[in-house]
């Protein structure tokens, strides 16, 4: 078919899936998969960047999402001054004695001669550093923790309203890519798999155990909105007014607004991604890191710096999946460590790219708007289909209770099904690239 | 005394544990390696494997339990073992046949199979998810200890007392006896210089006869076998949980990866400088260094490098170092 036929009609099937949800369940159910769908988008792009346009095969997705989710909670919650008064300063300064120390082993590793000597002081250096870096980190850490656990026990962010986290997060995760990114590019393309899983897991782990920086597994609540809370729109005279004038629940109607107003948000930054992508995609720069990806040793007889590119888009990526993390975090209201597990955020986001069609930008939205609906809505059919299979069987069958609490995990399998039909039939993915 | 005892509670604390990781890690990258050497991919769904094999040998015992059929002091899983790995060999081979052969007659990429694993990795997380749960599941019986702390202090009268479990002892006997027939296979029988030889140069294999496709076979068999090995031993020293094995990944990786990706050697290496590292970095040394300093320079604090929840930091720094200052590993492994 016409892909400028074909393309606009998946879209609609996707919305119409999505409005069918809501008429058959409701409108905010329907609005809630279309915001999850739309962040979902923003980190497609992120990877479509990564591996459409380059071929870097980034399975961190999770670390850089949770760095920028920690992006929003670091400006947007107010910052707890009794904390910073016990301990903010020391600890700043330990943690700029940790930076000095490794900034110093690197030149002394540039500026001393081979050899053993040149070993032996950078392992001193390390070492001595690591040990003056807790001796003052420990206390700092063990003050800030003290301030009221409970409630806050922690340090805080800066305040300011919560969209201006949306870059930072970005930023954040841009920095993380970057050291990633210094090391691991340039060996073989296994090496940044395995590098890039071993950050997340890293990053998750200190967001779980730094208490001082993100309270940890007792999570970050509260966060502020870029939007109005649905008790004030109730309280609102003229809210509760209009609404009745429609005949609308004001309850309801109130929370599919705020979540209306999300979708608005979300939607605006995922067009300002399409826009910025297409445009990158379509200038020199675009062919450029197609051309890289497709040859790279004849890219680099033509003069390119593959590895600088690579690094280049490599953080660009990070970077859309950090901002996406952070309007996850606003989304949510909420930085909960403890939740991102490895499956939903960095392979769920790859049978988006891959299902989408990789290399073409539309394709990834779409990707991100289908996978993310059958990811909410494959449960329960699961639960549907097991209650169909199961309804011949004895209420005390041991098998009937297995197979109906098993249900839940059928979206794992369906997602790999679907990964690997699409990889063995349709490789290009439902839109292809030109 | 207070040498002995120092000695004796970091045996206890470190070595003996580090051990019994450092073999369970050695046998799961022995199968990452064999893999990376006659498929060429890295194969993101050996944590899920071994998962797999765990859970049917698992399932087994339990049979095996209900209907009284016991191994003395060893536990039963050691019976339901071989049913465990058949079942494995089954679901391998399949998996070949459906998913992968398709892949290697297209001469894919290999960063095609890596992503191909990746859906593997979701089906089988998910059949394992599917049939057993998610949740934590104990299977061990028999003797629980070789030697108990008490024991052991009254033996010896030290005020440290050095524990060993039956699990640790049983992986370590376990995993010579399947590395020693491992080396035996690759480096005495006409099957295993064949595999080797496909691993050197595949064009040179196919040229003097070697049937590619019963190379493979044979490959799929023996992970199979490794994995469920490698699974069971981990899930009878800890507990049987599906995701600790999903995140059993990455120390398994970087064992491969520091050994040397594609030498069985160097992964056996790999995975006890692995062990010993995230073990003796995320060990608190207070009490080691209570008995060997004197009293006024006695530590105040735990003396723990970093806090435990941080042992993929440990694994991943190693696999940062070697790969900046040594790419091919500490043994001379595959570069492409």
């Amino acid at each position: 078919m016409n892909p400028a036929i074909k393309n606009p009609l998946l879209f609609a099937l996707v919305f119409s899936l999505i409005i069918m949800t809501g008429f058959l369940n409701s409108w905010n159910v329907a609005l809630g998969i279309l915001n999850m769908g739309l962040i979902s988008a923003v980190m497609a792009l992120g990877v479509n960047l990564q591996w459409g346009y380059a071929g870097l095969f980034n399975v961190g997705i999770m670390g850089f999402v949770a760095l920028g989710g920690l992006g929003a909670i670091l400006i947007g919650m107010p910052p707890v001054g009794e904390a910073w008064a016990a301990g903010g300063t020391r600890l700043l300064f330990s943690l700029a004695v940790a930076a000095g120390t490794i900034v110093g082993a690197v030149v002394l590793w540039g500026r001393m001669a081979a050899g053993r000597a040149r070993t032996l002081s950078m392992l001193a250096l390390l070492i001595g550093g690591f040990f003056v870096f807790r001796a003052l980190f420990d206390p700092a850490v063990a003050a800030i923790e003290a301030v009221n656990p409970a409630g806050t026990g922690y340090l805080g962010g800066l305040g300011l309203p919560v969209l201006i986290g949306w870059p930072v997060g970005g930023l954040l995760a841009a920095g993380a890519a970057w050291i990633v990114g210094k090391t691991a590019l340039g060996l073989r393309s296994d090496y940044l798999a395995i590098a890039t899983l071993g950050i997340a897991e890293i990053i998750v782990a200190v967001l779980k155990n730094e208490d001082w920086l993100s309270r940890g597994v007792k999570n970050v609540v509260g966060v502020p909105r870029p939007v109005p809370y649905e008790i004030d729109l109730q309280n609102s005279a003229s809210f509760v007014a209009r609404m009745e004038g429609w005949g609308l629940n004001p309850v309801t109607a109130s929370s599919v607004t705020v979540k209306l107003m999300y979708g608005l948000l979300f939607a605006a930054v995922l067009l300002l991604m399409i826009w910025l992508t297409q445009k990158a995609l379509n200038s020199p720069w675009g062919r450029m890191m197609r051309a890289i990806r497709d040859n790279e040793v004849a890219a680099e007889a033509m003069g390119k710096d593959v590895t600088r590119r690579h690094l280049q888009i490599f953080i660009l990526g990070s970077a859309v999946c950090g901002i996406a993390g952070a309007m996850m975090t606003t989304l949510d209201g909420q930085l909960t460590p403890g939740s991102y597990q490895p499956l939903r955020f960095t392979f769920l986001i790859w049978v988006m790219v891959i299902v989408g069609g990789s290399g073409n930008n539309w394709g990834s939205v779409l990707g991100g708007l289908l996978i993310w609906f059958l990811w909410v809505q494959v449960e329960p059919m699961g639960l549907w289909m097991m209650d169909l299979i199961t309804s011949g069987m004895g209420d005390d069958s041991g098998l009937k209770k297995h197979l109906l609490e098993s249900a839940a995990h059928m979206r794992l399998l369906t997602m790999g099904v679907i990964l690997l039909l699409v990889l063995r039939f349709s490789p290009r993915g439902l839109i292809p690239e030109r | 005394m207070d040498f002995l005892n120092a000695i004796v509670a970091f045996a206890n604390f470190v070595l003996v544990p580090a051990t019994s990781y450092g073999a369970q890690l050695a046998l799961g990258a022995l199968g990452v390696t064999l893999i990376y050497g006659i498929l060429r991919f890295s194969n993101f769904a050996h944590g899920d494997t071994m998962a797999f094999g765990a859970m049917v040998t698992i399932l087994v015992t339990w049979w095996f339990q209900s209907m009284g059929i016991n191994f003395g002091v060893l536990p039963t899983a050691l019976l339901a073992l071989p049913f465990g790995i058949i079942a494995t060999i089954g679901l391998l081979l399949f998996t070949d046949r459906v998913v992968y052969r398709f892949y290697r007659r297209q001469k894919a990429a290999p960063v095609i199979y890596v992503i191909v694993s990746l859906g593997v990795m979701f089906i089988m997380n998910g059949v394992v998810r599917f049939i057993i749960g998610p949740n934590d599941q104990k299977f061990a019986d028999g003797v629980r200890f070789i030697i108990s702390a008490r024991d052991f202090k009254t033996m010896t009268g030290l005020s440290e007392g050095l524990a060993i479990k039956a699990s640790t002892g049983i992986t370590i006997v376990t995993a010579i006896i399947v590395v020693a027939a491992l080396f035996w296979f690759l480096n005495r029988t006409r099957t295993g210089k064949s595999m080797r030889a496909f691993s050197d140069n595949e064009d040179l294999a196919l040229l003097s006869g070697i049937n590619p496709e019963r190379v493979v076979m044979i490959t799929w068999i023996i992970v199979a076998a490794l994995t469920t090995i490698a699974g069971v031993l981990y899930g009878l020293d800890k507990s049987f949980k599906p995701f600790t094995y999903f995140q059993l990944l990455l120390p398994i990786f970087a064992a491969a990866i520091v050994g040397g990706l594609g030498n069985p050697l160097g992964a056996i290496a790999g995975g006890f400088v692995i062990a010993f590292s995230e073990v003796t970095v995320t060990y608190a040394f207070k009490k080691v260094l209570k008995y060997l300093l004197p009293e006024n320079l006695e530590p105040t604090g735990l003396v723990q490098l970093l806090s435990t929840d941080y042992k993929f930091a440990v694994s991943f720094a190693i696999l940062i170092i070697v790969l900046l200052f040594r790419p091919t590993g500490l043994f001379k492994g595959k570069t492409i």
